[in-house]
């Protein structure tokens, strides 16, 4: 049970973004620029980031809704976000999204944990200076989701159907367009 | 020196917020909402939380600005502030204050930490399931903000007095006011 009262059938972040409407325009409009805004990363390497960190950050709920979206921005391929929560250096992703991975697993640990190396690395490897500004920026958003997510105690259903169904809609139709609020019964119809 | 190229002479949070104002936005206007925003905890209480996570995340731009800003809130008792880092539970606050700085303190080690008895000795307390609600967010929120400050090493000014001016400005402008004025505070100095 929830440390608070939460709808029914509202799983993760969902519930306690219902019952804040006031500090839920912000979180969404941030979650889409970050994952989903003009950017030179994409849609699909920055749900990665925040598949990693969630899963750095042991939070069941975000790992697999943002690992989900990867996987179904790239064509459904799940194996690759198993493959980087367990060890990205040997994934078959790019150097440069190594580099920034390293970053952001930093950030997760806290942000004096990145050292200017981490950050020459990834310059060595071509990331920009807004693409290292938005992994850490990635990073630390999901460090705030997690523990909402975690320090509610949310309802975190293990159905994986449901996380991909999550996944197809957020690909479709991204953060700040209406359909999160819908119980689970519903939504996943 | 930043690991990004970030303005000069811009302190903490500042620097980032101005390299990338569309994330910017929402930014403040979540800090503007969970700090400032109509509550049965006062602002001085959100930013006593606020700074309490800052401290424990020894993020020093934000532990000294919103150390100020809740010591402008009540008529500049910093030494209230110094207190609560060193020991809340000794600190002359509510005990209801003590019980959602006991659950602000677990979130900023992560979600998980977070226990039904710590909740429920909030609720005995007085506290409300929407001021538990707001003591995670915040702490969540400022586990975000730390990073984002810390994760790229922005330059954090050491005298007091600037923290002061910060802290008078964010306790009378807020958030969202603060960040537009603020080209101009640069300015004039």
């Amino acid at each position: 049970m929830a440390h608070i009262k939460l709808p029914e059938g509202v799983p993760g972040i969902r519930g306690p973004m219902l019952i804040s409407p006031e500090t839920t325009k912000p979180m969404r409009d941030l979650a889409e620029l970050l994952l989903r805004g003009p950017n030179t990363l994409t849609p699909a390497e920055r749900e990665m980031i925040a598949a990693y960190v969630s899963s750095e950050n042991d939070c069941y709920y975000c790992q697999h809704s943002h690992g989900a979206t990867a996987a179904e921005l790239l064509g459904g391929n799940y194996g690759l976000i198993d493959e980087i929560k367990r060890d990205f250096a040997t994934a078959p992703v790019s150097d440069k999204l190594k580099a920034l991975l390293v970053v952001a697993g930093k950030v997760q640990k806290g942000g004096k944990h990145v050292t200017t190396e981490d950050v020459g690395n990834a310059r060595k490897h071509g990331a920009t200076d807004k693409e290292i500004h938005d992994t850490v920026l990635i990073a630390a958003f999901f460090c705030m989701c997690n523990r909402y997510v975690d320090g509610l105690d949310t309802w975190q259903p293990h159905d994986p159907e449901l996380y991909r169904a999550g996944g197809k809609r957020i690909v479709a139709q991204g953060y700040t367009v209406s359909g999160w609020e819908q119980p689970l019964t519903t939504a996943a119809k | 020196m930043p690991h990004i190229q970030l303005p000069e002479g811009v302190p903490g949070i500042v620097g980032p917020l101005s390299f990338s104002p569309e994330t910017a936005k929402p930014m403040l206007e979540l800090a503007e909402v969970l700090l400032r925003g109509p509550n049965t905890l006062t602002s001085a209480e959100r930013e006593m939380i606020a700074t309490y996570v800052s401290s424990q995340n020894d993020c020093s731009f934000c532990q000294l600005s919103h150390g100020a800003a809740a010591a402008e809130h009540l008529g500049g008792n910093y030494k209230l502030i110094e207190q609560l880092k060193e020991n809340f539970q000794t600190a002359p606050v509510s005990d209801k204050l003590k019980a959602l700085l006991v659950i602000a303190g677990n979130v900023q080690k992560g979600g998980k930490h977070v226990t039904a008895e710590n909740v429920e000795l909030a609720r005995q307390r007085g506290a409300s399931d929407k001021e538990i609600h707001d003591a995670v967010l915040i702490a969540a929120a400022f586990c975000m903000y730390n990073r984002y400050v810390d994760g790229l090493a922005t330059w954090q000014p050491e005298d007091p007095r600037a923290y002061r001016e910060m802290g008078k400005m964010l306790a009378s402008q807020g958030y969202v006011r603060a960040a537009e004025q603020r080209p101009a505070a640069v300015a004039a100095k």
